[in-house]
């Protein structure tokens, strides 16, 4: 990779204030992503901000209907949170199914959700369970924050510091995942709110993570997987390379909406 | 450069390094600990797994400095005494290898899955949890069944787990 200054801030003022000043920085979270790609040569920041030490940007927490993951928390630790787990199982079921043990001990859940790879899973997450993106200047919906392949609504130099999720009645997640990267070919993860079922997906899209609006329709109407019945996503919109055509991809998010269904119902 | 101070192998180490300097680079370059293997250099096959605080993560996706303040155990850290790690002893017993390349990795994950999820695993929960190592010799068969067994030799043998 490309040489680069690294700066390790204490507080997120901190963080916020060496972004400002260093010229062409980005924040380093989790390193999964961001590492892979300067070692390819294909990012290649002067400044390298680790948020690592920042105290702030850690926890878990339960409040009534919203459940808050600090954006510095790693997939093993949400998989594994009593917290999250009793509250909210399908995002705990989702975060065990990202990558392999030793990502899950060094990604977290504000990388995942700043960097928006089209198949990545907290995304679709995200958007299901009507969270809400907390950063260092503002409060940004999940509905807002998406905004294409790699594409969020964060500005230059805004950090992501909690995520705060809205505890559904019923929901769950379901993954076809590529048989050899392991990432979602297919995810769809649906939940089951006061008001309306929210269903999104991941992995299919050509413009990225995207809520199915019919789907939701029907199942809001009615949360069986027999509503779905007669209800499917365009191809038009779908993903299309050399793992999956947009018919296939058209059809699995299908298949993934009915299993998701059945084991949130199943749940009870 | 940056200075970096950690624990490896239960030594105090430290050191002015380049930034970029990966972990598994500053382990083995730096501190001759070639045990930690370098094998896809995309954080897939898990042939450079160390532990980090405990935790198995990979060490060719992340940096030395981000590992400052940290302990970290490499396969050369977990016998003691000259005697065998139980999960290094059940590698051997089992014939849990054939080029040995994965192997430090493939222990050090072992080592890891039995901390979180106890002495007893049955097969499927033990390939589940090798996902992020691949083995292109063995077809994992043995690896399975050394796995399985070195997770019982370090119940019997509590005072050999790794130093972390």
């Amino acid at each position: 990779m490309y040489a680069f200054e690294y700066h390790r801030p204490a507080s997120l003022k901190e963080a916020a204030s060496l972004a400002g000043q260093a010229e062409d920085a980005k924040f380093l979270a989790g390193g999964h992503t961001l590492l892979p790609t300067m070692k390819l040569r294909l990012a290649g920041p002067a400044n390298l901000i680790d948020l690592g030490q920042i105290a702030e940007l850690r926890g878990i927490e339960r409040s009534g209907d919203t459940i808050t993951i600090g954006a510095m928390m790693k997939h093993a630790e949400v998989a594994s949170s009593a917290e999250v787990k009793q509250a909210i199982p399908a995002l705990a079921e989702m975060a065990e199914l990202i990558g392999d043990p030793h990502v899950r001990n060094r990604g977290t859940i504000g990388g995942s959700i700043a960097n928006n790879d089209p198949s990545a899973d907290y995304p679709a997450a995200c958007l299901a369970l009507n969270a809400t993106i907390i950063t260092n200047q503002r409060k940004i919906a999940a509905d807002d924050f998406f905004q294409g392949i790699f594409t969020t609504a964060l500005e230059e130099g805004e950090i992501i510091t909690q995520v705060s999720f809205k505890v559904p009645s019923q929901a769950a997640y379901a993954k076809f995942r590529n048989p050899a990267s392991r990432y979602a070919l297919v995810g769809v993860f649906v939940a089951k709110h006061a008001d309306r079922v929210r269903v999104a997906v991941t992995g299919a899209g050509s413009n990225g993570v995207f809520r199915a609006a019919e789907m939701e329709q029907a199942l809001s109407g009615s949360f069986t997987s027999e509503a779905l019945n007669g209800v499917s996503v365009s191809e038009d919109e779908m993903n299309s390379d050399i793992h999956a055509d947009s018919a296939y991809r058209s059809h699995l998010v299908g298949v993934m909406a009915r299993r998701a269904v059945q084991e949130a119902a199943a749940r009870g | 450069m940056t200075t970096v101070s950690l624990t490896v192998n239960g030594q105090s180490v430290t050191a002015d390094v380049d930034p970029r300097t990966l972990l598994v680079q500053f382990l083995r370059e730096n501190l001759r600990l070639t045990g930690t293997h370098v094998g896809c250099d995309t954080s897939q096959c898990g042939a450079c797994v160390v532990h980090l605080n405990g935790q198995a993560v990979k060490a060719c996706t992340t940096l030395a400095v981000q590992a400052n303040a940290s302990v970290v155990t490499t396969i050369e850290g977990i016998s003691q005494g000259g005697e065998l790690h139980p999960m290094q002893a059940a590698f051997r017993e089992h014939h849990g290898l054939q080029c040995g390349y994965c192997t430090p990795g493939m222990i050090m994950s072992a080592i890891d899955i039995v901390n979180r999820k106890g002495n007893t695993l049955d097969e499927r929960t033990i390939r589940a949890e090798l996902e992020g190592n691949l083995c292109r010799c063995t077809g994992y068969h043995n690896i399975v069944k050394a796995v399985a067994a070195g997770a019982q030799g370090m119940a019997q043998a509590p005072v050999q787990q790794a130093a972390e």
